[in-house]
């Protein structure tokens, strides 16, 4: 065991680190829930990618940088260091990507990653129905295939940034008679097809964060299908749970909201120790923040010397959106009868960033697999219980 | 940046883990309690074969020579069989402490630690109370301005009964005329030693208890059956057992980065061990509270295993500095004025 950095990765930390400061707006871009921050935001990819910053672990040949998982979590400390701009593409980027790596034909890779890559082709990510939420299996909408088409009907929904998104990618039914995982496929769909509408649904905050998509007789060529007819389930699932998670959601975002409320908490002291419970709490986001970025690098270690991920990867997404919840709520508490300010108002200040923080924290629990699902997901896949 | 236990360690944590689970199990730990001196000389003898109570004692002294690095997957273990021998405090406190203050105090103690002849008991004052005082060849005894190692005669002892039996606790009382090993700095800084030590031995041992708790409630709730199904099938039953899972999984890396900077002497040594014996103690709590609720009434038996670990869980959060001492040290790490906190400050 050795918990130095290596010369060569204090090294890629600088190059990081000088880049971003040359680089990153000095002005916050607008939120990519509006049209005008979302094409500041695709401009921000396609200057990360001029700087081959867009996606370091990436082969170098796909504009990438060949990264390992230590220097993965390197850049991102350096990027929330920096307040860099949040990521428009993730859902191209850190879910679709590493799922075309594996399955994609060398055509679907040429095609589609580079323009993922450089922001010019911005994805939604198109699983849940009406009906199929927790239970992803009940998916009812189809793709039935007609000669070298599929014809897509139904709908899908909670897509989020399907608004200004230029395709999508989503799990449809291609055997009308298959049940659950069965008969599922994999299909990318670009949302300028005729028979396809898209319905803004405004979030918490107003602004049309997601988005519901109705398909009537949407035709895509079957070049789009992403691993074998049928096959979907597996596909979705294949690339391992804990590197999306990694990508996703890296420990740098939590310590610097850590960071963030202490700095908070102290400059608010005297009347913030009138609850007690505050400082704890202070503490304990600090806390969480260390414990979730050490275990993190113990599994990265772990997994690049040939270790395999195991159900215990289920733990991480109830420990961050938790972690993120409790300091919001933390943060809010702190900023007392100033907590309700939205962004713009003129008294608002620093604030209305927090109360932004707080009201994405409430989907964090929800998202990705509510967090009762996670919790029968580690019952009987980690600690073995009956179903 | 390697963040991991090497090939030997882990297979020495293997090979220590059977012997303890097949050695020390349920039955035999009860019979300890129910011994008169709470302790088990046999079996004090079989770790000192397997040079468990010489792992950290230098090979000069006839010890192995390994590091708190090399005894933290021990220690979990120790707690996984609730292990009533004083190993944890011997290995990971008084051995490393005699061999700091070095000279005829080591020549004399550590070899015959090795060798399994003295049990050596530790206290501080922090603590108040000194565990194994009346059963050790040797006590190490630690107050903020001086550090004493005390022979059976030189202290009187008095028993105070722990809920844990496995727990021998005793008030001291040194002798007067009795001279410290060492004072003034010298002393300040083993007192730290030792409350780090032992706070780090009770954070390793929650974690291993708190993991010996999901084992026995998951099987527990395998079997027992309700309305005609097994109750661990219901949801409400399974998410109290994850919600321990996530808090134990989680408690795990603070508490091994806590120990590499014990071994390796690094400046924030003390604020690491203050955030492991914090979240490892916190997962045990969590894990004997939901261990029990799901257990029903028989988790509130003498009867059902469950207490003997349940019970010692309850005495590490509050021995080698409780929740107060650590959240302090933890307070005056983070709002320090020009602290680095935040992304890229972990390392």
């Amino acid at each position: 065991m050795n918990l130095n950095y290596t010369e060569q990765q204090n090294a890629f930390r600088q190059e990081v680190r000088q880049w971003l400061a040359g680089h990153v707006p000095a002005e916050p871009l607008k939120t990519f829930d509006t049209a005008e921050g979302f094409q500041q935001h695709r401009e921000w990819e396609a200057t990360l990618n001029q700087g081959r910053w867009g996606m370091v672990t990436w082969p170098e040949e796909l504009g990438g940088r060949g990264c390992d998982l230590i220097e993965w979590l390197i850049f991102e400390e350096e990027y929330y260091r920096a307040r860099a701009p949040l990521r428009v593409n993730q859902n191209g980027i850190f879910l679709l990507g590493p799922t075309l790596m594996e399955y994609g034909t060398e055509e679907q890779k040429a095609r589609i990653l580079p323009k993922m890559a450089n922001g010019e082709e911005v994805w939604a990510q198109g699983w849940s129905e009406p009906n199929a939420g927790s239970d992803m299996a009940a998916i009812r909408s189809t793709a039935r295939k007609q000669g070298d088409k599929y014809i897509i009907n139904g709908q899908k929904t909670w897509s989020t940034r399907a608004v200004w998104a230029d395709w999508l990618f989503g799990m449809f039914r291609t055997d009308p008679d298959s049940e659950r995982h069965r008969g599922l496929t994999f299909i990318l769909v670009p949302l300028d097809t005729p028979g396809i509408t898209v319905r803004p649904i405004p979030q918490l905050d107003g602004l049309p964060g997601f988005a519901e998509i109705f398909f009537d007789n949407v035709e895509v060529d079957v070049s789009n299908r992403l691993g074998d007819e049928g096959a979907g389930w597996s596909v979705a699932m294949a690339t391992a749970g804990f590197e999306r998670g990694l990508m996703l959601r890296s420990p740098a975002r939590f310590q610097e909201t850590a960071r963030r409320l202490v700095e908070l908490y102290k400059a608010n002291q005297d009347k913030a120790d009138r609850d007690p419970a505050v400082r704890d709490a202070v503490m304990r986001a600090w806390m969480d923040a260390e414990s979730y970025c050490l275990t993190t690098y113990e599994t990265a270690c772990r997994l690049s010397q040939g270790g395999k991920i195991g159900a215990e990867s289920s733990t991480n997404k109830i420990f961050w959106s938790e972690l993120d919840q409790n300091m919001h709520a933390t943060a809010m508490s702190i900023l007392g009868a100033r907590a309700e300010l939205l962004p713009h108002a003129p008294d608002a200040g620093e604030v209305g960033t927090w109360l932004d923080g707080w009201l994405f924290s409430q989907s964090g629990p929800i998202y990705a697999g509510t967090n009762e699902i996670q919790r029968n997901i580690i019952a009987e896949r980690m600690l073995g219980m009956p179903r | 940046m390697n963040f991991t236990f090497s090939e030997d360690q882990l297979l020495f944590r293997d090979s220590v883990r059977d012997f303890l689970v097949n050695e020390v199990t349920p039955e035999r730990v009860r019979g300890i309690w129910e011994s008169e001196n709470g302790r088990d000389d046999g079996l004090w003898q079989q770790l000192a074969e397997m040079g468990l109570t010489g792992i950290t004692v230098p090979e000069e002294h006839g010890g192995l020579g390994m590091n708190e690095l090399d005894f933290v997957l021990l220690a979990q273990e120790c707690g996984y069989v609730a292990l009533p021998e004083p190993l944890v405090n011997t290995a990971l406190v008084a051995v490393p402490v005699i061999s700091q203050l070095g000279g005829e105090a080591a020549g004399k103690w550590l070899p015959q630690i090795a060798a399994g002849e003295t049990r050596v008991a530790v206290g501080c004052s922090e603590n108040g109370l000194a565990e194994d005082a009346a059963q050790a060849g040797l006590l190490l005894w630690a107050e903020p301005e001086a550090v004493y190692l005390l022979e059976p005669d030189q202290f009187s002892a008095r028993f105070n009964e722990s809920i844990d039996p496995s727990r021998r606790l005793y008030a001291i009382d040194i002798n007067a005329g009795v001279a410290p090993m060492a004072t003034g700095e010298q002393a300040a800084v083993l007192y730290q030693a030792v409350l780090d030590r032992g706070a780090l031995g009770a954070a390793a041992q929650a974690l291993g208890l708190a993991q010996r708790m999901i084992d026995i409630s998951v099987q527990y709730t395998s079997e027992r059956q309700q309305f005609g199904k097994v109750i661990g099938s219901f949801q409400a039953v399974k998410h109290h057992m994850a919600n321990v899972a996530v808090r134990l999984e989680y408690a795990k890396a603070p508490v091994t980065r806590a120990a590499y900077a014990l071994a390796n002497a690094e400046p924030g040594a003390g604020k690491a061990v203050s955030h492991a014996k914090l979240v490892a103690c916190e997962a045990a709590n969590l894990a004997a509270k939901n261990s029990i609720q799901v257990h029903g009434a028989m988790g509130y038996t003498w009867e059902v295993d469950l207490h003997i670990f349940m019970k010692k869980a309850w005495a590490m959060a509050g021995t080698f500095g409780d929740t107060g001492f650590h959240k302090q040290r933890v307070a005056d790490h983070i709002f320090a004025d020009g602290v680095a906190l935040g992304a890229g400050s972990t390392f």
